[in-house]
C-alpha cells in the first residue's frame, strides 16, 4: 500500500522514518488499560475494589478457612458473647482425624448441608492445613449456640452468588437488549419495549411467592426430573426481572447516541451495526450503566435478605444473610442486648454495600476520559 | 467513463404528512479528481444526496430509487454487506461538526486504526503506523503523540484534520465532505479547504463538496450544481455560473450575498418567500411561487434540467433558453 510510502510526504527521510518508527512502537491504549490506571489512582475506590475482591475470595474459599460449623448449635452456649479464648462446643465432627473419607463426607451433610465437590475438596485442602484447629467464637454466636463469624462467611456466599447473578443479567441482556432495541428502533424497538413494559407490570414479590409456593407442592418432582430447587428459581426470578430496568436506561442512552455524528461516522466507514454496537455505543453506555449496576447489587441484596426474612428466600440450614438478620430480630430485646448479633452481620452488609457504591462512583470517573489527569 | 454517474436519483420518504420527496430525479457525472460544489439551502436535499450515495438511506420510511454508477461498480443494485466495503474504503464521507463526529471515548488512534482493521485487514502495529503517517500528511505536529491522545484534548480544527486523515485512510476514489467547514472558525475553515484541495492534487480524490457557503464553493470547486427542493436546478464550471447566473434561484442566492463594498443604507436583497413544503410540491417548476419573472407555464410544468447551449452548462428554467442565451454567450466570450 502506497500510504507507507514516506516519500509522498513533505518531510525529509530522517524525520519521516524515525516518525514510522514510533508510530509503530505506539500500542494504542485502550479504554480499559486507561481506565485501570486511573482507578488505581482513586484511592477510596481502589480500597473498595480491594475490599470486594478479598471478600469474595474470603466466602469462595470458606470452606478451606479454619471456622466452626455455620449449622451445628450448641444449647449450652447461647448468646455467647465474642471471645478469643479457643472456646469449645460445635466441633466440627467433619474433622474428627480418625475418620474415614465416607465418614467425613457424611459428617460434612450434618456440619453443613449438602455442597458441591469442589467444597468438598476444599474441606479436605483445610484437613491438611489446619489439622482440627478451628476459630473460636472471635464474634459470638447466636441464640442456638451457632458461631456467628462462620454463619457471616458461609452467609455471604448466597448473598454474593444472587448479587453476581443479578449483576451478569442486567449485564448482557439488559444492556444488549436495551442497546439492540435503540439502535434498530422503528416496529422492532416498540415491540421489544413493551416487553418490557408487560414484564415490568407483574407485581414481581407476588410472582416470586407464588412461584415459591408453587413449587412447594411439587418440590420432590421438580428436584428429580428437572433438577429445580428453591434456590435457583429464585435465581431464575432474580434473572428475569433485574435487567428490565437496565435495558429501559440503556435504550434511552442509546437513542440519544444513536444521532450522534461518531455513530454515523461509523456507519459511513463500513462498520456493521454488531461492530458499532460493541464499540461505540455500548462504552458511551458504560459509565451509565455502571452506576445502574451499583444500585441494583445492593437491592437484590437486600431483595434477597428480605425474601429470607419472609422465609421464602434461602432455607435453613442453609444460611444467608438475610437468615442472619432474622435471627438477630430476636437479640433485640429491652432485657439484654445481645449487640454482637445485630452488629456483625449489619457491618459485613453495610460495608459491602458501602464499598460497592464508592466503587461505582470510582469506576464512572475511570471510564470518563475527560477526567484524565483531575483526580 | 466518469468516476461517478449518478442517473435520476431519487429519495423519498413516507411519512404521516404524506410523500416528502427529499431528493427528485437529480443526475451528474464526476470525473477523476474533479471537485462539485452541491450547493442549496438547508433542506434542499443535499445531505441526503451524500447519504443516498452510499447506500445510507433509512429504509423504511425511506425509499430510494434510479442508479448511483461508482467506478465500475453498480452502487445502487449492491447488497448491505458489500455496501461495507465500499463504505469508508472507496468512497469516504466527512462530517460537518469534528466535535461530535469522533467517538469520545476512544483515541485518535484507536479510532483510525479501525478503519484500516475493518477494510485492510492491516495487524494494529502497522495500523498506527499509517495512522500516524495519515495524521502527518494533514499537517498536525507530533502525529505520534497524538494517537494517544483523546477527541477532548483536541481543537476543532485539528479533529477535522484527523476526521479528514481517517477519511484518506484507505484511499478512497471518492470523498464526501459534509459542510466540512461550516463549524470552525474563517482562517481554520480556509486551512481545511487548502488542506483538501492538496490532498486531492497528491491522490487524485473526486470530491463532493455539500454546503450552503457560496465563498466556500467558489473558492474550491471545479463544477457547481445548485440544489433547489431536491432537483438541480442549475449545473456548470463555478466560474462561469457565479460570474452569470442562468436560472432565477441562482441568480437570488447570488444577489443575496452581503457584500463588503456594498450600500449599508439600503436593505440587503433576499429571495421572496419561503421553499417549498417538500410533502406538497407545487406541480411544476418548485421554483415558481418565489421567481420574480414566473410564467404561467411555469406553474403548471415541470422544467428539465438540459444542457442550456453554453458547453458544460445546463439549467432547469425554460424561459432561459429563449430570454438569456444571447446574453449568457457574450458574457462567455469575455468572461
Amino acid at each position: 500500500m502506497s500510504a507507507a510510502d514516506p516519500k509522498r510526504f513533505d518531510l525529509d527521510d530522517a524525520t519521516a522514518e524515525r516518525l514510522l518508527r514510533e508510530a509503530q512502537e505506539h500500542k494504542g491504549i485502550s479504554l480499559w488499560q486507561d481506565a485501570g490506571r486511573r482507578l488505581r489512582r482513586n484511592r477510596p475506590s481502589w480500597y473498595a475494589m480491594v475490599f470486594l475482591i478479598g471478600f469474595g475470595l474470603l466466602s469462595f474459599l470458606a470452606p478451606l478457612l479454619p471456622l466452626r460449623s455455620p449449622v451445628r448449635s450448641n444449647l449450652d452456649i447461647t448468646l455467647h458473647a465474642p471471645t478469643l479464648d479457643g472456646g469449645d462446643g460445635n466441633y466440627l465432627a467433619a474433622l474428627d482425624p480418625e475418620a474415614d473419607s465416607a465418614l467425613v463426607a457424611r459428617q460434612i451433610e450434618k456440619d453443613y448441608w449438602e455442597l458441591s465437590s469442589l467444597d468438598h475438596g476444599l474441606i479436605s485442602l483445610r484437613r491438611m492445613i489446619f489439622g482440627s484447629w478451628q476459630t473460636g467464637h472471635w464474634l459470638g454466636t447466636d441464640h442456638l449456640g451457632r458461631d456467628l463469624l462462620s454463619r457471616i462467611v458461609w452467609g455471604s456466599r448466597t448473598s454474593i452468588l444472587v448479587s453476581l447473578a443479578a449483576a451478569l443479567c442486567s449485564l448482557v441482556i439488559g444492556v444488549f437488549y436495551g442497546a439492540f432495541s435503540g439502535l434498530v428502533g422503528g416496529r422492532i424497538d416498540n415491540l421489544m419495549m413493551r416487553t418490557v413494559d408487560i414484564l415490568y407490570s407483574i407485581p414481581f414479590i407476588f410472582v416470586v411467592i407464588f412461584l415459591i409456593t408453587l413449587i412447594g407442592d411439587y418440590r420432590q418432582v421438580l428436584e428429580e426430573e428437572w433438577g429445580l430447587d428453591r434456590e435457583k428459581v429464585f435465581y431464575l426470578v432474580i434473572g428475569a426481572v433485574f435487567w428490565l430496568t437496565m435495558a429501559r436506561v440503556v435504550r434511552g442512552q442509546v437513542l440519544s447516541l444513536k444521532h450522534a455524528e461518531f455513530v454515523q461516522a461509523a456507519r459511513v466507514m463500513g462498520a456493521s451495526t454488531f461492530h458499532i454496537l460493541c464499540k461505540h455505543i455500548v462504552p458511551n453506555v458504560l459509565s451509565i450503566v455502571i452506576v445502574y449496576l451499583t444500585l441494583t447489587i445492593p437491592a437484590v441484596m437486600l431483595f434477597e435478605a428480605f425474601l429470607s426474612f419472609l422465609g421464602l428466600g434461602v432455607e435453613p440450614p442453609r444460611v444467608s444473610w438475610g437468615l442472619i438478620a432474622v435471627d438477630g430480630t430476636s437479640a433485640i430485646n429491652p432485657l439484654r442486648i445481645h449487640w454482637w448479633v445485630v452488629i456483625f452481620p449489619a457491618l459485613a452488609m453495610g460495608c459491602t454495600l458501602l464499598a460497592l457504591n464508592v466503587l461505582g462512583d470510582g469506576l464512572r470517573d475511570a471510564l470518563d476520559p475527560k477526567m484524565r489527569g483531575k483526580d | 467513463m466518469p468516476l461517478l454517474s449518478v442517473k435520476n436519483l431519487a429519495v423519498r420518504f413516507e411519512t404521516h404528512h404524506g410523500t416528502v420527496r427529499a431528493v427528485d430525479g437529480i443526475s451528474f457525472d464526476m470525473e477523476e479528481g474533479e471537485t462539485l460544489g452541491l450547493v442549496g439551502e438547508s433542506g434542499s436535499g443535499k445531505s441526503v444526496t451524500n447519504l443516498a450515495l452510499l447506500g445510507l438511506i433509512p429504509s423504511p420510511p425511506g425509499v430510494m430509487s434510479g442508479q448511483v454508477h461508482f467506478d465500475g461498480q453498480e452502487i445502487s443494485a449492491l447488497s448491505e454487506p458489500e455496501l461495507r466495503t465500499v463504505r469508508g474504503n472507496r468512497i469516504a464521507m466527512i462530517f460537518q461538526d469534528p466535535m461530535t463526529s469522533l467517538n469520545p471515548l476512544l483515541t485518535v488512534g484507536r479510532q483510525m486504526t479501525e478503519v484500516l482493521e475493518l477494510h485492510k485487514g492491516k495487524s494494529h502495529s502497522e495500523a498506527m503506523r499509517l495512522a500516524a503517517v495519515g495524521l502527518g500528511e494533514v499537517g498536525l505536529s507530533e502525529p505520534e503523540s497524538r494517537l494517544a491522545q483523546y477527541p477532548h484534548e483536541l481543537s476543532g480544527g485539528m479533529r477535522q484534520r484527523v476526521m479528514i486523515a481517517m477519511g484518506l485512510l484507505c484511499e478512497p476514489r471518492l470523498l464526501l465532505a459534509d459542510e466540512p467547514t461550516t463549524a470552525l472558525d474563517v482562517t481554520i475553515q480556509a486551512q481545511i479547504l487548502e488542506l483538501m484541495a492538496e490532498v486531492q492534487r497528491r491522490h487524485g480524490t473526486a470530491i463532493i463538496l455539500v454546503t450552503h457557503d457560496l465563498g466556500v464553493v467558489a473558492g474550491t470547486a471545479d463544477r457547481v450544481a445548485v440544489m433547489y427542493a431536491g432537483r438541480i436546478v442549475e449545473e456548470g464550471p463555478t466560474h462561469q455560473l457565479f460570474k452569470n447566473p442562468h436560472h432565477p434561484y441562482t441568480q437570488g442566492l447570488l444577489s443575496s450575498v452581503p457584500r463588503l463594498d456594498s450600500d449599508t443604507s439600503q436593505k440587503m436583497s433576499s429571495i421572496p418567500g419561503t421553499p417549498p413544503d417538500l410533502a406538497e410540491m407545487p406541480p411544476g417548476c418548485a421554483f415558481a411561487p418565489r421567481c420574480p419573472n414566473v410564467q404561467v407555464e411555469c406553474k403548471s410544468e415541470r422544467p428539465e434540467l438540459l444542457p442550456s447551449g453554453v458547453p458544460g452548462r445546463s439549467n432547469a428554467c425554460p424561459l432561459f433558453a429563449s430570454a438569456g442565451s444571447a446574453e449568457a454567450d457574450s458574457a462567455e466570450a469575455h468572461p
